[in-house]
């Protein structure tokens, strides 16, 4: 599939502060990728570089390989879904869908039948005389989504579009913009800060901290083997044993920390004598006693959730460890205030240096 | 009113409600309906009033649409005055929506200062700078004359020096109604627009000026109403020629020594102001609650 957004080293400087840091990224046609960040990491403003409402101070964007930079939002294939909407309260829906077209020249009639064939696609048939003000949050995110697709864009921006929804309305409408992305081939440029959210849609995403990209994977990768410290730490549950590198060997990295050696997959570029940290993940940890690494801890309590019951237990010198265990090994689930002996295997812990 | 005795207790409360009544009927209504008297008995020596001749006629009403050159003013004030408010709005309208949406707040600050500061000078003295701007040898003539853009001097007074003075006299009163609206509007929405590649053009019309309505109304209508009852700025800056129909009531009170005819006058023009109001208020579709806001 041919590339449909290319950032080649884009850098944002606003004034003093360092927006942007030599952000590069493809992204493919059609695919539903995802910018994830705590807020104010610069996602925002990498989308609004896409959209050109702002021109990065260095780099270049490509969009469908045609070099955009310096041309404004009014000039590309892209269109934006606002984290307000940005609806027209002053005109009734069928006109704000199809506001991108009015401006295109096209004729009134032929408007009307647009919107009513953008109606039916985003379900609200019928909905076309309505103000804005007479819909509900789920109706309102509907049509702005509508009003983007209107003008065929080659790439549809969302700037965190679902955070003003309620929980439920939020899940089913995740559940929706990504069939109607499949449904159009549309390519989606997805912005939040909202971990399960990233994950669950996304074709790739791209973890961002602090400016700078911290790495681009699928969903799953992300998870399995995070690139970063910052992103082991962000995207999911994880315990985190820092300590110093003894030594690197096979791809198996050991590491003196508080707990005695620990092993797990080394990260890119460890090197002995590195401050680094071994991170796993709370399913990866066990009751079991035969995995390499152990950790002596206390129980504290269980908190039973269905499939896993999660433990929570404190290592000797007081640190927090989470282990998600397993319904069928529950039947020797230690004590509150129980000695334990919590393990893992080097496959499934990693070794991340400090940044 | 029960809410203000609720809050102030009957004594204070009744208090208040009694000092606005007196206010308005004896500032507001008194005057009013004397004018009213005056304007529609004629204009008697001391010792005709009270007698046979002193009884209510229309004579000073028709005396104002019988003469063709008081007639002319009064139209003239009218439409000059409708102009003086589209100059306004042509002039004010870039300058609130770069206030309200564009201006860095150091660049603001700075502009409204440069706005705020003249208006601290009496209005007289202001249009007395304008006088002196525009007067035959007078620093714009000079100006004009050292680029070449013209080859004698150029008579401002009359029209030309009315409409700038008045623009400029007003231009705050049709600033913040302007300003206010336009800071309220979502800047998401304007950049959704220019998204879906509207033009400038179509942005200010389909989504900026719908949205700045009674802002834009209330301005249009502080405007015409202190144009079509300014004196100063036709006293001195305009000609003959640009006679303004306030000077004509000043005219009949204070040189005509004819009160009842100029009493007659006043009340045509407060009634044009209040049907010009309420007009305005029609075609924008706005409500009175929504100019008081």
């Amino acid at each position: 599939m041919s590339h449909s957004v290319d950032l080649i080293d884009i850098e944002m400087i606003f004034g003093q502060v360092r927006a942007v840091e030599k952000f590069s990224a493809s992204v493919e046609g059609g695919e539903f990728f995802s910018i994830l960040g705590p807020s104010g990491c610069g996602k925002t403003t990498v989308l609004r570089l896409v959209a050109g409402f702002i021109q990065p101070t260095a780099g270049r964007v490509l969009i469908g390989g045609k070099d955009v930079t310096g041309s404004g939002p009014h000039q590309r294939p892209t269109s934006m879904i606002f984290q307000s909407l940005a609806l027209f309260p002053l005109m009734p829906v069928w006109e704000n869908i199809v506001f991108g077209l009015e401006v295109r020249g096209i004729p009134k009639a032929e408007r009307r039948k647009r919107a009513e064939e953008l109606l039916d696609l985003i379900a609200l048939p019928g909905f076309g005389d309505r103000m804005i003000h007479e819909l509900s949050g789920g109706q309102k995110q509907r049509v702005a989504i509508a009003r983007a697709l209107a003008v065929e864009p080659q790439v549809l921006l969302l700037d965190e579009p679902l955070s003003a929804l309620d929980l439920k309305l939020r899940q089913h409408m995740r559940a929706e913009l990504r069939a109607l992305q499949k449904r159009t081939g549309v390519t989606f440029i997805y912005i939040t800060h909202d971990q399960s959210e990233a994950l669950a849609m996304s074709d790739r995403v791209a973890v961002m901290s602090a400016g700078k990209l911290q790495q681009i994977a699928t969903p799953r990768e992300l998870y399995a083997n995070p690139a970063t410290s910052f992103v082991a730490r962000f995207v999911g549950e994880t315990n985190e044993f820092p300590g110093r590198v003894r030594g690197v060997s096979d791809g198996i990295a050991a590491v003196e920390t508080r707990h005695g050696l620990l092993k797990g997959r080394a990260g890119p570029g460890l090197r002995a004598g590195d401050q680094a940290a071994v991170y796993v993940r709370p399913e990866a940890v066990s009751l079991e006693t035969e995995n390499d690494n152990r950790i002596e801890a206390e129980a504290e309590r269980l908190e039973f959730e269905g499939a896993v019951a999660i433990l929570h237990a404190k290592a000797q010198d007081g640190q927090a460890v989470l282990a998600a265990i397993a319904h069928r090994g529950l039947g020797q689930a230690p004590v509150s205030g129980g000695a334990i002996k919590l393990s893992f295997t080097p496959a499934e812990a990693l070794v991340l240096a400090n940044v | 009113m029960s809410s203000l005795t609720a809050r102030f207790g009957p004594g204070l409360g009744g208090t208040i409600l009694l000092l606005v009544g007196l206010w308005l009927i004896g500032m507001v209504l008194a005057p009013n309906l004397m004018m009213l008297d005056f304007s529609l008995r004629p204009n008697l020596m001391p010792n005709q009033i009270g007698t046979e001749a002193d009884r209510y006629t229309l004579a000073n009403f028709i005396a104002l649409f019988s003469d063709s050159v008081h007639r002319a003013i009064f139209f003239k004030t009218v439409w000059a005055s409708a102009l003086v408010t589209l100059t306004t709005l042509v002039v004010t309208y870039p300058l609130a929506f770069w206030l309200a949406k564009i201006a860095t707040p150091r660049g603001m600050a700075l502009a409204l200062v440069a706005l705020i500061i003249p208006f601290w000078i009496n209005e007289v003295l202001r249009t007395l700078a304008w006088y002196i701007l525009l007067a035959f040898n007078g620093p714009l003539n000079a100006v004009l004359l050292g680029l070449g853009i013209i080859a004698e001097p150029v008579r401002w007074f009359g029209d030309f020096g009315v409409l700038a003075g008045m623009v400029y006299a007003y231009i705050l009163f049709m600033l913040f109604p302007i300003y206010n609206s336009i800071s309220t509007l979502e800047t998401a929405q304007i950049e959704a627009a220019r998204n879906l590649g509207a033009s400038t053009v179509r942005i200010h019309r389909r989504i900026v000026i719908p949205h700045a309505k009674a802002g834009i109304a209330t301005g249009c209508v502080f405007t015409f109403m202190l144009a079509a009852g300014s004196y100063v700025a036709p006293a001195l800056l305009g000609s003959p020629g640009s006679r303004w129909f306030t000077e004509i009531i000043y005219n009949w009170f204070f040189e005509g020594g004819n009160w009842n005819r100029g009493a007659a006058y006043a009340l045509v023009l407060l009634v044009l102001c209040m049907l010009v109001v309420l007009a305005a208020l029609r075609v924008f579709r706005v409500n009175l609650a929504d100019v008081a806001k």
